[in-house]
C-alpha cells in the first residue's frame, strides 16, 4: 500500500495508471524504435518505411501493455518490491509477444521482427524503464521531501520581531513581570519556527502556540486587538502540520488589524467534524488593500505543506464573507504518529 | 556639544504604545547630552499633522507603518508648511524605506532605538525638502489617503474619498468635493497613475472618483457628445469622444 507519510519511504512501482507515468513508457518505446530504426535504414526514405511498420506493430502491443499495467498497477504495487519488479517484467514481456503472435497473420509477412526480438526488446525496454522509475523514487524520497518541508515551513515577519522586541523593552523598566512573561512567549514563539518541520504537533500545542503570539501582539497592539476564541469542542489531541494556525492568525492581524486605526477582532473557531479537523480563521477586510502579495505567499506556503503531509486529503479554502475574511481549513483526524517521533519534547 | 541652548521641541508619532513609552524613556535617559521637550504624542499621520500645527514643533520622530496615514504621507503634508519642521522617520523593519533613505540621505531610525543612535540624528535633524520627499514616495508607491494645500499658512486635508473630480487648469490641477474646489499644484498625469484605482479619466483635463459616478448621457442635439453626472454634483462633466468607449467598459464592470 501506498503510505501517506513521506518519511521512510521505501522504493515502490510508479503507479502505472498515472498519465505521467504512462508517457514516459510510450515515449521511451518510441524513441528506442526509431533509433533501432535508424541502425537499419540506409537513407531517410528507408527509414520512415521502417519506423511507421514498427510502430505499427509495436503500438497496439505497447497500449495493451499499458493496460494490463494499470489494471493490475495496485495488485503490483502491493507485493514486495523485488516481486513487483519480476512480475512488472514478465506482464511487460509476455503482453507484446502475445499481441504480436495475435497480430502477425493480420500484418500479414513483414519479416521485420521475430518473436525472440520483440521479447528481448521489451524485456530491455523493461529493466531500462524500472531502473529509471527506481532512481526518480529514491530522488523524491525523504530527503527532499524534508528539505522541501523546512524551506516552506513559516517564517515570522522581521517587522513583527523588532517590534515586539521594542514593545518587550519599553516594559523592562515600568512591568518587569509582563516583560518576563514576553520573552517567554517570544521563546516559544521562536523554539518552534526552528524546531521540526516534517514532524506533526498537537492541536493543543499549536493553539498554545498561537495563544502566545497573539499575546505579544496585543501588547503592542492593545485594546486594537480583540481575540474571539471558539476552541471548546476542539479534539485536543489531534495530530496538525505545526505551525498552520500562528501564520495564519499573523495574516490576520497583518493584514486585518493593522491597517485599521481603530482595530478590529479575530475570531478562531476549531472543531471536529465527521473525522476532520476544521480550522477557520477570520478577520475583518481592511479598507486598504496594500499588502496582498506577502499574504498570497504565506497562503500558498501552508497550502503546499498540507499538500505534502496529506496529498489531497487536506484543504484549504479562501472566503470572503462580506466584510470578514475567511480561512477555512480541513485536516484530516489523526492521533497517532504517523512516524517514530524521536524528540518528543521540542515545545512547551 | 551643544549645551546652553534651548530645548528642542518634539513629536512623537507612533501607533503603538509601547513603542512611544520607550522613545520616552531613551529621551530621559539623554536629557544630559541633549535638552528636549516632548510637546506631545500623536498615534496617526491626520494627528501629527493636527498637533505640529497647534504647537511649536522643530522636530518630529515620525513612524513609517502606521493604520490611515503613513508616515512618508504625512512628511509629504508637513512639507506644506512654511516653516515645515524636521523629520526623523523611525521603522522596525522596512527594507525598501530604509534603502530609500539610505539614497537620498536621510536619517532615520530603527527599532528597537539605541540612546547614542537617537541623540545623533536629533543633532543633525534638519526638514525635507521637496525632491527628496517625492523620491521617497516613488520608492514605495502607495496612494495618499488625502490631497492637501496650504491655505494662509495652514494645511488643509481633502480626504481621497471626499473628491469628485480632480480637472487640470493651466498650472493648477482643481480639487472638486461636494463643499468646495481647491488648487493644488500637482500633475493630473501624476494623479491618475497614483490613484489609478479609485479615479478614471473621461476628458484629456478631468478624472472622476469612480465610485461617485451616477449616469453617463448623450448631449441634447449634439452629435456623439456625451456627459456625466457624479452623486452629490449639479454640474454635467464632459466626456470626451477619445475617453467614451473605454470609459463605457469600465463603467460597465463596477
Amino acid at each position: 500500500m501506498k503510505r501517506k507519510n513521506h518519511n521512510n519511504r521505501q522504493v515502490e512501482l510508479p503507479n502505472f495508471c498515472h498519465l505521467g507515468v504512462a508517457l514516459r513508457i510510450a515515449l521511451t518505446v518510441e524513441a528506442a524504435l526509431a533509433a533501432g530504426a535508424i541502425a537499419r535504414a540506409p537513407d531517410a526514405v528507408a527509414f520512415w518505411a521502417d519506423f511507421i511498420e514498427l510502430s505499427a506493430l509495436a503500438q497496439p502491443a505497447l497500449l495493451l501493455t499499458l493496460m494490463g499495467l494499470c489494471a493490475a498497477s495496485r495488485w503490483l504495487r502491493s507485493q514486495s518490491y523485488r516481486w513487483g519488479v519480476s512480475l512488472t517484467l514478465g506482464l511487460g514481456v509476455a503482453t507484446p509477444v502475445l499481441a504480436t503472435l495475435w497480430l502477425h497473420p493480420l500484418l500479414g509477412e513483414i519479416g521485420l521482427v521475430s518473436l525472440t526480438g520483440v521479447a528481448v526488446f521489451a524485456w530491455m525496454m523493461g529493466v531500462g524503464l524500472l531502473s529509471y522509475f527506481n532512481l526518480r523514487s529514491r530522488a523524491l524520497s525523504p530527503a527532499i521531501t524534508e528539505a522541501r518541508l523546512q524551506a516552506l515551513q513559516a517564517r515570522i515577519r522581521p517587522h513583527f520581531l523588532f517590534n515586539s522586541l521594542n514593545a518587550v523593552l519599553s516594559l523592562v523598566r515600568s512591568d518587569p513581570r509582563r516583560a518576563e512573561h514576553a520573552l517567554e512567549n517570544m521563546a516559544d514563539l521562536f523554539r518552534s519556527l526552528m524546531g521540526n518541520a516534517n514532524q506533526l504537533a498537537p492541536l493543543e500545542d499549536e493553539v498554545a502556540l498561537t495563544r502566545a503570539y497573539l499575546e505579544l501582539e496585543q501588547l503592542r497592539l492593545g485594546d486594537r486587538l480583540q481575540v474571539d476564541w471558539h476552541i471548546k469542542k476542539m479534539p485536543a489531541d489531534a495530530l496538525i502540520p505545526p505551525l498552520v494556525i500562528q501564520p495564519l492568525v499573523e495574516n490576520a492581524v497583518y493584514h486585518g488589524i493593522e491597517p485599521q486605526p481603530e482595530g478590529g477582532e479575530i475570531s478562531l473557531n476549531i472543531y471536529l467534524s465527521a473525522d476532520k479537523v476544521h480550522i477557520l480563521v477570520r478577520n475583518p477586510i481592511a479598507t486598504e488593500v496594500s499588502h496582498h502579495k506577502g499574504n498570497r505567499i504565506a497562503l500558498a506556503n501552508i497550502r503546499e505543506r498540507l499538500l505534502l503531509h496529506f496529498d489531497l486529503d487536506a484543504q484549504l479554502k479562501l472566503e470572503p464573507l462580506g466584510a470578514v475574511y475567511q480561512v477555512h481549513i480541513v485536516i484530516p483526524y489523526t492521533r497517532e504518529r504517523t512516524q517514530p517521533a524521536p524528540a518528543p519534547a521540542h515545545r512547551r | 556639544m551643544n549645551a546652553p541652548n534651548p530645548p528642542l521641541r518634539l513629536l512623537i508619532v507612533d501607533d503603538e504604545a509601547p513603542a512611544r513609552r520607550r522613545l520616552r524613556e531613551v529621551l530621559a535617559d539623554c536629557a544630559e547630552q541633549l535638552a528636549v521637550e516632548i510637546v506631545g504624542e500623536a498615534t496617526h499621520g491626520q494627528d501629527a499633522i493636527q498637533q505640529v500645527q497647534q504647537h511649536v514643533v522643530d522636530v518630529v520622530l515620525l513612524d513609517i507603518r502606521m493604520p490611515g496615514m503613513d508616515g512618508l504621507e504625512c512628511a509629504f503634508h508637513l512639507n506644506r508648511l512654511d516653516v515645515p519642521p524636521a523629520i526623523i522617520f523611525s521603522t522596525a523593519y522596512d527594507a525598501y524605506a530604509c534603502q530609500a533613505f539610505d539614497l537620498n540621505a536621510v536619517d532615520y531610525l530603527l527599532k528597537p532605538v539605541r540612546a547614542d543612535r537617537l541623540v545623533r540624528a536629533l543633532t543633525r535633524a534638519h526638514s525635507l525638502n521637496a525632491t527628496t520627499l517625492d523620491r521617497l514616495r516613488e520608492a514605495q508607491p502607495k496612494a495618499r489617503t488625502h490631497l492637501s494645500v496650504n491655505e494662509r499658512g495652514r494645511i488643509v486635508l481633502i480626504p481621497m474619498d471626499d473628491i469628485l473630480y480632480l480637472k487640470a487648469e493651466l498650472k493648477y490641477v482643481t480639487v472638486r468635493t461636494p463643499e468646495r474646489e481647491f488648487l493644488i499644484e500637482e500633475s493630473l498625469t501624476r494623479l491618475e497613475t497614483e490613484f489609478d484605482e479609485a479615479f478614471i479619466r473621461i476628458h484629456r483635463n478631468c478624472l472622476v472618483a469612480r465610485a461617485r459616478i451616477r449616469e453617463m448621457g448623450k448631449l441634447p442635439g449634439e452629435e456623439e457628445g456625451h456627459f456625466l453626472r457624479l452623486d452629490g454634483l449639479e454640474e454635467r462633466l464632459i466626456v470626451s469622444r477619445r475617453q467614451y468607449s473605454a470609459l463605457r467598459e469600465k463603467i460597465k464592470s463596477i
